[in-house]
């Protein structure tokens, strides 16, 4: 019945957007109008989206809702947030419930076309990855020949997993288990000699479940791509761009050096990248329909996109990786505000 | 010592399960005592204390880190007094409607009165208080809203669907059959899926309807369902002789339902509609997989917060007990309910509704 139901849901959702097109007014201005942003998130994934012990929303994910927020009314405050689970997000956003999505969502061509959805970047880039036993002295998935490894099915994650096992010439004994609880069970008793899962996946469970964090080493090698990033819906290019470039000031807030202490002295600073950031030369924030101090409301309230991550993701024990500028190493890249 | 020998030790398989059970008590009872309180940790700024502990014993401390988000969820965290409030007002309506004394027509004006002012409560927006969307609404107030306003408007409707059911107009009867089996054909999940998931996309652009509103629709008409068969089974257990009797003495369908015949089926249907109420009340807990934080939505978000994570068994007995108190209140209730000497068996209001 449930596979029924959203099967039904999504042949449907493919004859979802022509219909939101045509009669939907434009989401800025019905934004603009309401007061609000309506963010849908994830209901609970620490260090994305979250309510902390107070009942306020914190993670990266929420970030980008609060940076839209800041950039279309100057006030970070002024979003609501709508706790999605994996089955309701795209006909949440499709049928007009939230006006953004940013719930760790993996772009991908299919969601980006059938679905009705246009990602608007990434804000954190993930993939599948291995953690093992320190005490097994393992440096590289390369020496993971023979290995047993834990892994939940019915996802990529196992065809990933069988995909790079054979690309690389080497055997593995997979111990399948549905639930999370067990499949960790399974790993902290030694059943399995490594676990795998995306490795923002890994690193939870390695501070939060692990006896001794320290004990455990997440791998250099990711073997899959699992781009995150938050989507709005086809059909509304202007919501689409404001967006879009809420999240890229948050990157290129950091590239320039710009971040939430440092914002308002900076603001007057002769660098004309600068200028043009704050609002202080051009009129970038009139091209996007909103006020030319847009990104400086963002950096000032939410701050760039290296604060988000310090303060969301690093204290589980994120490395920053992949999500770096691409001036270290990265994959974060704006393109130029100008 | 005589009263032991009659009662426990009667007879060989008598004493053996005595036996039996004063020793998995002894095994098991002095370890949880000393679990939940000798070994417990009640205050801990952070989890270290709780995780150095290494489950030697349970800790209060995640609970009363947590006791805010659980109970009241999202909602503003300065204002919870107002959830708080509410919860209280809504207890107290279920209480003082228990009580047979306040059987009066007056009852119905204290519940609106009760009910606007738990809507003035949450809400806000008037007197000074900040308007709070309903979005942020959790914790144990979502859970009894929508439990209270499930079986109250459920009840009515699964009346009206037994009574159709058993009607003599057979398009009449064949809706209320269809509907009733259609509802019981499905499970909740998916009623709560349909409600959340595919009726958005059949409303015309711009026109929503609140997710709130939406879960709570799809329950009531879950509820209905279920009750209209056990109101049904009360109906049948009424004697061929007291419809013909209605009858002979000329009396309206209406007359007779309300009088003669509502009045008996109901009080034969009592322990089967409060064991429906309790399953329903427990039901409400599904709305976690449309994102609604109700009471054990916001115990299983709590549990991700990677600070205070690994305390599952202290946050899922914290719910436990929780659930125990209100489900436990209703089926002592409906015992009493049973037991009491009345004749005919009905309440007024509901008798003359």
């Amino acid at each position: 019945m449930k596979s029924f139901t959203v099967a039904a849901a999504l042949s449907i959702l493919a004859a979802g957007p022509a219909h939101a097109q045509s009669a939907a007014p434009s989401t800025l201005e019905a934004v603009t109008k309401k007061g609000y942003v309506q963010c849908g998130v994830n209901v609970g994934l620490a260090g994305f989206s979250q309510p902390d012990s107070q009942g306020v929303w914190k993670g990266i994910d929420v970030d980008v809702c609060r940076a839209i927020a800041a950039a279309v009314f100057g006030d970070a405050s002024k979003v609501r947030y709508t706790p999605l689970t994996a089955q309701q997000r795209f006909t949440a956003l499709q049928s007009g419930e939230v006006d953004v999505l940013s719930r760790n969502t993996t772009w991908t061509i299919t969601r980006d076309t059938s679905l009705g959805l246009n990602f608007v970047g990434v804000n954190y880039y993930d993939g599948q990855g291995f953690m093992v036993p320190k005490k097994r002295k393992v440096k590289s998935a390369k020496q993971l020949n023979g290995a047993t490894i834990c892994v939940q099915p019915g996802t990529t994650t196992e065809l990933n997993l069988a995909d790079y096992f054979r690309a690389n010439n080497m055997k593995f004994k997979p111990v399948v288990i549905e639930k999370l609880e067990e499949v960790l069970n399974a790993y902290f008793s030694g059943r399995c000699d490594v676990y795998t899962t995306d490795i923002s996946g890994l690193v939870a469970v390695r501070v939060s479940r692990a006896p001794k964090p320290d004990d455990h080493v997440i791998l250099p090698e990711v073997i899959s791509k699992e781009p995150l990033g938050p989507a709005v819906r086809h059909g509304d290019d202007r919501w689409f761009d404001v967006v879009k470039w809420s999240l890229f000031a948050m990157i290129e807030a950091e590239e320039l050096g710009l971040n939430s202490k440092n914002i308002d002295q900076q603001a007057g600073s002769q660098n004309p990248s600068i200028q043009r950031f704050a609002g202080a030369t051009g009129d970038i924030g009139k091209m996007l329909g909103l006020d030319n101090r847009w990104a400086v409301n963002i950096v000032k309230q939410v701050g760039n996109y290296g604060e988000s991550f310090d303060a969301n993701l690093k204290p589980l024990g994120f490395d920053r990786g992949l999500n770096k500028l691409w001036t270290q190493g990265g994959l974060m890249y704006a393109p130029p505000i100008r | 010592m005589k009263w032991a020998r009659e009662n426990l030790f009667s007879s060989w398989p008598s004493a053996l399960a005595t036996i039996a059970i004063l020793w998995l008590a002894w095994k098991l009872v002095p370890p949880f005592v000393d679990w939940a309180f000798v070994e417990a940790i009640w205050r801990a700024p952070d989890a270290r204390a709780c995780r150095e502990a290494q489950g030697a014993g349970a800790c209060w401390a995640f609970i009363g880190e947590k006791h805010r988000f659980i109970l009241f969820g999202t909602y503003p965290f300065e204002q919870h007094w107002r959830p708080a409030a509410a919860t209280a007002v809504l207890i107290l309506l279920w209480f003082f409607s228990s009580l047979k004394r306040f059987w009066q027509y007056w009852l119905s004006a204290v519940w609106v009165a009760g009910l606007a002012l738990i809507g003035v409560l949450m809400w806000g927006g008037v007197l000074g208080l900040a308007y709070v969307e309903n979005e942020r609404w959790g914790g144990l107030i979502l859970t009894l809203l929508l439990a209270s306003f499930g079986v109250a408007l459920a009840f009515p409707l699964s009346i009206l669907l037994a009574l159709g059911r058993q009607s003599q107009m057979p398009v009449l009867r064949a809706a209320c059959i269809g509907y009733i089996e259609l509802i019981r054909g499905v499970p909740l999940i998916s009623v709560l899926f349909m409600a959340s998931v595919m009726l958005p996309l059949f409303l015309p652009a711009g026109v929503s309807i609140d997710k709130l509103l939406r879960a709570q629709i799809a329950l009531i008409l879950f509820a209905a369902a279920y009750l209209a068969e056990v109101v049904r089974g009360g109906l049948q257990a009424i004697p061929r002789h007291q419809y013909e009797a209605a009858e002979a003495l000329g009396l309206s369908y209406w007359k007779r339902t309300l009088h003669v015949i509502l009045p008996q089926a109901l009080r034969f249907s009592i322990p089967p509609l409060v064991n429906t109420f309790i399953g329903f009340f427990k039901d409400t807990s599904l709305v976690l997989i449309i994102g609604l934080f109700d009471l054990l939505s916001t115990i299983k978000v709590s549990l991700q917060d990677p600070a205070w994570s690994g305390f599952g068994v202290e946050a899922y007995l914290f719910a436990c007990l929780v659930y125990f108190a209100f489900c436990f209140a209703m089926s002592a209730y409906s015992r009493q309910l049973e037991a009491s000497p009345v004749r005919g068996g009905l309440p007024r209001p509901l008798r003359q509704s």
